[in-house]
C-alpha cells in the first residue's frame, strides 16, 4: 500500500453509531469502529462487517437488502436512509454517524419501537372495502390505466418509516397519523375498487388526521419509493376543508 | 420476556439540525412579516381615511431611511415566500392525469443526501 | 366518533393570502415602500386623491380589503403553527391571540374602508 499518496482511495473509514443498551443505567453513548472501505460498501454492510467482525453486541434490523423489505431505516449524518441503498462512497471520508431512526423511542441500539406505526397501521384499515360481495365466478375487477394512475404510487410505500424519522410534527406530537398512514390511506380511498372511503376520512379529518401537518414536505423528500407522501397528506386537506363546509349543505348528514 | 426500557431523544432544537428544517423554518418566519406589511397598509388606510395631511405623513414616514431599508428586507421576505409557495402548493392539488399517467409534483429522483460532516 | 378538527376556515383562508401575497406581495411592497415614497415612478405615486379614489372605488376597496385581511390571516395561521413548532403551547390563549389579532385587522380594515365612502 503506498505511504502518503494524496491521490490513493481511502482504504478505511470510521463508523460512528448512537448505541443504546436497555440493560444499563446509563443513556445512549457513541461508539466508532474504522473499518475497510471499498467503495461499493452500503451503510448496512458496514454495520454488518461492524457486528460480523468487531462487535457482535450492535443491535439493528434489516432483512433484503435490495430496498423492499423497509427493515433497514437509520439516521445517516442526521437525515433518513435505507442502510442498503445508501452508499459509503457519498459520504467518504467520513466518519459517517448513523443512528436510529429520530422520532421512535430506541430500543436498543438502531432498532426502534415501532409498535405506535403498526397500532394505527391497523387503523386505517389498509385493505379494499368492497362495494358489493363478489365471487371467484364474478371474474376479476376491471380498472383502467388512469384508474390505476390515480392510487398506483401511493401502493409503492414499504413501510420503512423514513418519512416519520423526517417529520417534524410527528416527533412533536406521536398521535399524528403520520405520512407514510396518509399515504397508504389515500392509497385505498383513491383505488376505483374500493367503498371505504367515509370510515377512512373521520381518521383524516381529525386533529390527529391531516391537520397535524404543516406542509414540512421531508417526508417525500426523503422516501425511497417516491410515494410523495406529503401529496397525499396535502390533498386531503383539501378534501378535508371543502368537506368541512360541505357537511352542512342539506342532504349530506 | 426480555427487558425493555425505551429512550426517547428529545426534540428540542430540532430544527436547528438540518439544513432542509431550517428553510422550513425561515418560510414560516415570512408569515410574520407579511402582517407586519398588512398593518403598514392598514395604517395607511387608516390615515387616508382621516384626510390629505394625515395621509401625506404617512408616505412621508415610509420616506425614511430605515423604513426604506425596511422594504427592501420585505421584498426579500416576500420574495422567498412567493419561491417557497410554489414548490410547496403542488402537493396540495389532486392527481392530474393525462393519458393514463399520473403526473408526479416532483419529478426529481430520491437520491441520498450525503453530508461529509456529520454535526 | 372522533372529533372533526376546526383548522378547515383558518387553513382556507391561509391558503388565500398565501396565494395572493405570493402573486403580488413583493411587487405591492416595492410600489408601497420604495417606488411611490421615493417618486421613482410618477404613474404610481400614491397621491392622495389618486389613492382616495382607489379607495373609494368597489373594486379598489375589495382589493384593498382583501389583501389587508387575508394577508393577517395568512400571518396568523402560520404563526400559530410556529408556536407549536417552537415548543409553546397551542392552547386557546395562543388561538385567540393569533386569530384574535387578524380578525381586529379585518374588522378595522372594513370599518376604515367604509367610512372611506363610495
Amino acid at each position: 500500500m503506498p505511504e502518503g499518496s494524496a491521490a490513493s482511495a481511502a482504504t478505511h473509514i470510521t463508523i460512528e453509531v448512537l448505541r443504546y443498551d436497555p440493560a444499563s443505567p446509563d443513556g445512549p453513548r457513541t461508539q466508532a469502529w474504522t473499518i475497510p472501505y471499498t467503495a461499493d460498501m452500503s451503510v448496512l454492510q458496514a454495520l454488518q462487517y461492524i457486528k460480523d467482525q468487531l462487535d457482535g453486541s450492535l443491535t439493528f434490523r434489516w432483512s433484503c437488502r435490495m430496498a423492499i423489505c423497509g427493515s433497514c431505516g437509520v439516521m445517516v449524518n442526521g437525515v433518513p436512509h435505507l442502510g442498503c441503498r445508501t452508499f459509503l462512497r457519498d459520504f467518504a471520508p467520513g466518519p459517517v454517524r448513523v443512528e436510529a431512526l429520530a422520532h421512535f423511542p430506541i430500543e436498543k441500539d438502531l432498532v426502534v419501537d415501532a409498535e405506535d406505526f403498526v397500532d394505527k397501521l391497523a387503523k386505517i384499515q389498509p385493505w379494499i372495502v368492497a362495494k358489493e360481495p363478489l365471487g371467484v365466478k364474478d371474474g376479476p375487477t376491471r380498472q383502467t390505466p388512469e384508474e390505476l394512475a390515480r392510487y398506483e404510487s401511493f401502493s409503492h410505500c414499504i413501510n420503512c418509516m423514513l418519512c416519520y424519522a423526517a417529520c417534524p410534527q410527528y416527533g412533536l406530537d406521536p398521535k399524528f397519523l403520520g405520512p407514510g398512514l396518509t399515504a397508504l390511506l389515500h392509497r385505498y380511498n383513491s383505488d376505483s375498487r374500493d367503498a371505504g372511503k367515509a370510515a377512512r376520512m373521520e381518521l383524516v379529518h381529525s386533529e390527529e388526521g391531516v391537520w397535524s401537518c404543516t406542509a414540512v414536505g421531508y417526508c417525500s423528500e426523503v422516501c425511497p419509493k417516491q410515494v410523495d407522501p406529503a401529496n397525499a397528506v396535502n390533498q386531503n386537506k383539501t378534501a378535508s376543508a371543502l368537506d368541512w363546509f360541505a357537511r352542512f349543505l342539506p342532504g349530506r348528514r | 420476556m426480555a427487558f425493555r426500557r425505551t429512550y426517547v431523544r428529545p426534540m428540542d432544537g430540532w430544527w436547528r439540525r438540518d439544513p432542509y428544517f431550517i428553510r422550513y423554518m425561515a418560510r414560516e418566519a415570512t408569515a410574520v412579516f407579511v402582517v407586519i406589511y398588512a398593518v403598514i397598509l392598514l395604517a395607511g388606510l387608516i390615515r387616508l381615511s382621516q384626510g390629505a395631511a394625515a395621509f401625506s405623513d404617512w408616505l412621508e414616514g415610509l420616506a425614511s431611511p430605515w423604513s426604506v431599508a425596511f422594504h427592501v428586507l420585505l421584498i426579500a421576505v416576500f420574495a422567498y415566500h412567493t419561491w417557497s409557495w410554489f414548490r410547496i402548493m403542488p402537493k396540495t392539488m389532486p392527481p392530474v392525469v393525462v393519458a393514463g399517467r399520473r403526473l408526479s409534483g416532483s419529478r426529481r429522483r430520491w437520491r441520498p443526501r450525503p453530508r461529509s460532516s456529520c454535526s | 366518533m372522533r372529533k372533526r378538527s376546526n383548522q378547515p376556515p383558518f387553513w382556507l383562508l391561509f391558503g388565500a393570502g398565501g396565494m395572493l401575497s405570493a402573486l403580488l406581495g413583493a411587487a405591492l411592497v416595492f410600489i408601497t415602500g420604495i417606488a411611490a415614497p421615493l417618486g421613482l415612478e410618477p404613474r404610481a405615486a400614491m397621491s392622495y386623491p389618486d389613492v382616495l379614489a382607489f379607495a373609494r372605488n368597489p373594486a379598489g376597496k375589495a382589493f384593498l380589503f382583501a389583501v389587508v385581511s387575508l394577508f393577517a390571516w395568512h400571518g396568523a395561521h402560520r404563526i400559530y403553527h410556529t408556536l407549536h413548532d417552537l415548543g409553546i403551547p397551542t392552547g386557546l390563549v395562543a388561538k385567540l391571540a393569533c386569530y384574535g389579532v387578524a380578525l381586529l385587522i379585518t374588522l378595522r380594515a372594513a370599518y376604515t374602508l367604509l367610512a372611506i365612502g363610495f
